[in-house]
């Protein structure tokens, strides 16, 4: 019980800790940020069909964000 | 699993209305796939919107292993997708529903994800739940005259996290953990085993080899961890690096390395190349021949559980038009992709006789498989 204490008192000091950061890239500067260029994926079909090429041949799966459905048996 | 996108940034803004169509030719391992797909999606205010996906992919011919013991097969898979997204103040909810159809297999997926804006907009933390039932089937007849016989169910399960980090005024990165976890039916039913003919031999068997049927376990875990950058160069133009790191209980552990760099040209071009790298072991029941018929408790011969290597190029341009819009249009894209795959196997052997009429050697010592495919996408996509 007194570790949970602990744990929930750790967790609070992290999260008013946290609403005391100040971002330190401005609205101003971010852009570069906002350019389309930086985007991670800009055409969803296109990357969730080629996540599906990759899942239907590779044992790995999965943290990419995109996944098609089907079986991919064939 | 949803066609959603739970991205490791972009919450707080809902992207453009748009509508694209997408066409998709892949060209290897002895199939040739194409898809078309149309995509809409649509603001009804500046907190809500809906997209809706139909992608259909018509599949010919068949993977190497399946030609090695079955028919060539002919196949259509119907996907529909429907994504409502709701933004209030910093969170945007995500609700998808994905309905995928094939003659033998059928998937309904239901996923859900909200992503948080927070410490001045640098930070945002994303959390999915997916859940997909599967019904799995084989079809034991021809193209034109099928035979399905259901062969059962399956039930993936899928947990997600993922923070993105605005570093400096040039860099974003970010990480992505996901869980998944299946249970029900999980073989292809289109693979088999392969063993020896003559009980008490071992690989490679001088008395031949014959085919059998594959025993799976019944339930999958799988985690997969992502960390990835994305850095504005000192001139216009970015880098991008990404690793994937992937294991699970059935002994697979894989590695994905991707590289991309994009390139912008006359606020008309946007051009893009990218190299991926990956490799895996193989699974722990996984053999290309097994020595007998009921050799361990689980067996299978899947090429996508054997050690296997694999590295794409593709390169991609993006063409902008009607910057000054036209109708109801405020501006429209048009995209073409390239991808060139090799995959390479070092435990997985090409069986099909008529590949290697010359080869007399006993089963085991067959050359190893590989291969090379292509993807053509070409895409027109128009923002409103």
């Amino acid at each position: 019980m007194q570790r949970l204490l602990r744990m929930s008192l750790a967790g609070l000091f992290l999260l008013q800790a946290g609403c005391g950061i100040q971002p330190w890239v401005k609205p101003y500067e971010r852009d570069r940020l906002a350019d389309p260029i930086m985007s991670w994926d800009r055409d969803a079909v296109s990357g969730a069909y080629l996540d599906h090429i990759y899942d239907s041949r590779e044992g790995s799966r999965g943290a990419t964000g995109t996944a098609g459905g089907g079986c991919g048996c064939n | 699993m949803a066609l959603a996108v739970v991205g490791v940034a972009g919450a707080a803004v809902l992207p453009d209305d748009r509508a694209d169509i997408f066409y998709s030719d892949y060209k290897g391992g002895g199939m040739d796939i194409t898809g078309k797909s149309v995509l809409v999606r649509k603001k009804f205010s500046e907190q809500f919107a809906v997209e809706a996906n139909y992608f259909v992919d018509t599949v010919s011919g068949a993977s190497v292993d399946v030609l090695s013991n079955a028919s060539v097969i002919k196949d259509e898979r119907k996907q529909k997708n429907i994504s409502l997204e709701y933004i209030h103040d910093k969170t945007l909810y995500n609700l998808a529903y994905t309905n995928s159809t094939e003659r033998d297999y059928i998937s309904n997926t239901t996923h859900f994800s909200l992503s948080q804006d927070m410490f001045g907009d640098l930070t945002t933390v994303t959390l999915g739940f997916t859940d997909s039932r599967n019904s799995v089937g084989e079809n034991d007849g021809t193209a034109v005259r099928p035979l399905v016989s259901w062969l059962g169910h399956s039930q993936s399960r899928s947990f997600e996290g993922g923070v993105s980090q605005v570093l400096t005024k040039d860099l974003i990165a970010g990480v992505t953990v996901e869980v998944i976890t299946d249970q029900g039916y999980l073989a292809n039913p289109y693979r088999s085993i392969r063993y020896c003919a003559d009980p008490g031999t071992t690989v490679p068997c001088l008395g031949g080899a014959v085919y059998g049927a594959q025993i799976y376990p019944n339930t999958h875990t799988s985690t997969a961890v992502e960390g990835r950058a994305k850095y504005y160069l000192p001139y216009r133009a970015a880098a991008a690096v990404s690793y994937r790191y992937y294991s699970d209980t059935w002994g697979v552990k894989g590695n994905t390395v991707e590289l991309g760099y994009t390139q912008p040209v006359a606020n008309l071009w946007i051009l893009e190349g990218r190299v991926r790298h990956y490799s895996q072991n193989h699974a722990t029941f996984y053999s290309d021949l097994f020595p007998s018929v009921a050799y361990q408790n689980f067996e299978a011969r899947d090429q996508n559980l054997a050690a296997q290597t694999n590295t794409t190029f593709g390169v991609k341009a993006t063409y902008a038009f009607l910057p000054d819009g036209w109708k109801i249009f405020k501006r429209g894209t048009v995209t073409g992709d390239f991808s060139h795959i090799h995959f390479k196997y070092s435990d997985f052997r090409d069986t099909r006789d008529y590949q290697q009429p010359d080869f007399t050697g006993p089963a085991g010592t067959e050359p190893l498989y590989q291969f090379s495919a292509t993807v053509y996408q070409i895409y027109l996509s128009m923002f409103f």
